[in-house]
C-alpha cells in the first residue's frame, strides 16, 4: 500500500509543487514559442509528455546497463529516438499540429525538462516510479502551457480553441500573440505563481542553480567564475542547457 | 549580384526581423541566465556563433548523404549527435592548439551542446531548403542576432539591478517583462529587409 502511495506522490509532485515550467523554470523556449493558441500549446504539451514518459521508462529500464561516463550521450540518443517516433506520428496523423509546431517539434530533443528528469530521476529510480514521474511532469508542463495558451489566445486573437468570443473577437490585442506578448504573459504568470507560493511559505521560483542542471557534472562555468571572483557564486550551466 | 543580395537579405532577416531569441524563442535559457554581466554575455554569444557556423558546415554534407539514402527521418537523431560530438571535439582541439581562444570560449562550450538555438538553426536550414552559402549566412546571422539580443539585454539588466521593483515582480517576472519590452523594440524592424532589398 505504501508503495502505491509513493508512486502517486511521484506523479502528483510534477503538477503543482515541482511544476517544471512554473516552479523549476525549465523548458522556457517551447513555453514561449508554442503558446500562441490553446491547441498548439496542448499539442506541444502532449507531444513532450509522450516523449517524457517513454524516455523515462526506457532510461530507467536501462539504468544498470548504461555506463556512468557516457550516460548523457546515451540519454540523448534515447530521447532523440522517441522524438523521431512522435515526429513521424504527428506528421502522419495530425498534419495541422505539425504545421503549427514546426521546428519546435524536433526541438523536444533539447527540452531540458526531459534530459533533466532523465538525469535527476529516471537514471536512479525503478521503472514504475519513473513512468509516474514522467507522466506527472508531462501533465504539469501541459497545464502550464495550457494556461499560457489560453491567456494569449483569448486576449490576442479573441478566441478559445478556435471558437471566437464575442466583443474580444472584434477587438483583439494582437500584441499578445506576437513574441513580446509571450514574454509578458509568462512574466505575469510567474509573478502570480510566486505570490501564491510565498503565501504558502514556499520559496519563489527563480532561474535555479546547479542542482537542477542536467549538465552539472560537466559544468566548468561555476569553477571558472569562482576562480575569478570568489565572493560571487554564479552558475549559468542550467540556463545554458535548454 | 542577385546572389549577394539574397545572402545579405538572409543575414539581415536572421539578425533583425526573425531574431532567434526575441522572435523565434530559441536559446531563451542562456538569454535569461547568462545575460547578467556584459562580458559573460559577449563570451557566450561568441561561442554560440562559432558553434552554429561549425555545426551548419558539418551537418550540411551529412544531410545530403541522409537525403540521398532515404534516411531523412533520422535527421533529428543524427544532428543532435553530430552537434554534441562536434562540441566535444572543438573543445579538445582548442584546449590543445589554441589555448587563448579556449580561455575565452572554452567554458561556454559544454553548455552549448544542448542549446536549442544550435539544433534549431540546423533544422531550419534544412526545412527552408537552403544551399550551403545560404545556410552559412543564416547560421552566422542567427548567431549575430543572438549576440545582439544578449548584449542589449545585458545592458537592460544592469539598469534593472538598481531599480525599485514592486516586491511581487522581483526577480524572474520583471526580467521577463523587460525582455518583452526589448522584443517590442525588435518589432520595429518588421518589413525593413523587404524595403532595403525590394
Amino acid at each position: 500500500m505504501s508503495e502505491k502511495k509513493s508512486i502517486f506522490g511521484e506523479f502528483s509532485k510534477g503538477i503543482l509543487a515541482e511544476n517544471p515550467v512554473l516552479r523549476l523554470v525549465l523548458g522556457t523556449c517551447p513555453t514561449l514559442a508554442t503558446t500562441t493558441s490553446v491547441s498548439s500549446a496542448v499539442g506541444m504539451g502532449a507531444a513532450a509528455s509522450v516523449v517524457l514518459v517513454c524516455s523515462n521508462i526506457a532510461i530507467s529500464a536501462l539504468r544498470k546497463v548504461i555506463p556512468e561516463k557516457v550516460r548523457i550521450p546515451a540519454y540523448i540518443v534515447i530521447i532523440a529516438s522517441f522524438v523521431t517516433i512522435v515526429q513521424m506520428l504527428v506528421k502522419a496523423f495530425l498534419p495541422e499540429l505539425d504545421e503549427s509546431l514546426g521546428v519546435y517539434l524536433p526541438l523536444i530533443v533539447v527540452n531540458c525538462i526531459i534530459l533533466g528528469r532523465a538525469e535527476a530521476f529516471a537514471g536512479k529510480n525503478p521503472v514504475l516510479a519513473s513512468a509516474a514521474d514522467g507522466l506527472g511532469m508531462g501533465v504539469g508542463f501541459t497545464a502550464a502551457l495550457f494556461a499560457m495558451g489560453a491567456v494569449r489566445e483569448i486576449l490576442g486573437a479573441g478566441s478559445f480553441l478556435g471558437m471566437s468570443i464575442p466583443f474580444l473577437a472584434e477587438n483583439p490585442m494582437l500584441i499578445f500573440i506576437l513574441p513580446p506578448g509571450g514574454f509578458f504573459v509568462f512574466g505575469m504568470l510567474m509573478a502570480v505563481v510566486n505570490r501564491l507560493a510565498e503565501k504558502r511559505g514556499k520559496p519563489r521560483a527563480e532561474l535555479r542553480g546547479c542542482e537542477a542542471c542536467p549538465m552539472a557534472a560537466t559544468c566548468t562555468l561555476e569553477a571558472h567564475e569562482k576562480g575569478k571572483n570568489k565572493s560571487e557564486k554564479q552558475c549559468a550551466s542550467e540556463e545554458g542547457t535548454n | 549580384m542577385e546572389m549577394t543580395k539574397e545572402l545579405l537579405a538572409i543575414l539581415l532577416t536572421a539578425i533583425l526581423t526573425q531574431n532567434f531569441v526575441l522572435s523565434k524563442f530559441l536559446g531563451i535559457c542562456p538569454f535569461l541566465g547568462v545575460s547578467k554581466k556584459l562580458n559573460t554575455a559577449v563570451g557566450m554569444s561568441a561561442a554560440v556563433i562559432f558553434v552554429m557556423a561549425l555545426a551548419t558546415a558539418a551537418t550540411y554534407p551529412i544531410n545530403l548523404l541522409l537525403v540521398q539514402n532515404d534516411l531523412a527521418y533520422l535527421q533529428t537523431i543524427v544532428f543532435i549527435l553530430v552537434i554534441a560530438a562536434l562540441v566535444q571535439l572543438v573543445e579538445i582541439i582548442l584546449k590543445k592548439y589554441m589555448p587563448a581562444l579556449y580561455g575565452a570560449l572554452g567554458i561556454y562550450l559544454p553548455l552549448i551542446t544542448t542549446n536549442c538555438a544550435v539544433l534549431g538553426v540546423v533544422i531550419l536550414n534544412v526545412d527552408n531548403g537552403y544551399g550551403f552559402a545560404q545556410s552559412m549566412f543564416n547560421s552566422v546571422g542567427a548567431g549575430l542576432g543572438f549576440m545582439l539580443a544578449m548584449v542589449m539585454f545585458a545592458g537592460v539588466r544592469e539598469r534593472l539591478e538598481s531599480c525599485d521593483v514592486p516586491k511581487f515582480m522581483r526577480g524572474l517576472p520583471i526580467t521577463l517583462v523587460a525582455a518583452s519590452l526589448v522584443s517590442v523594440s525588435f518589432l520595429g524592424f518588421t518589413g525593413i529587409v523587404e524595403t532595403i532589398f525590394g
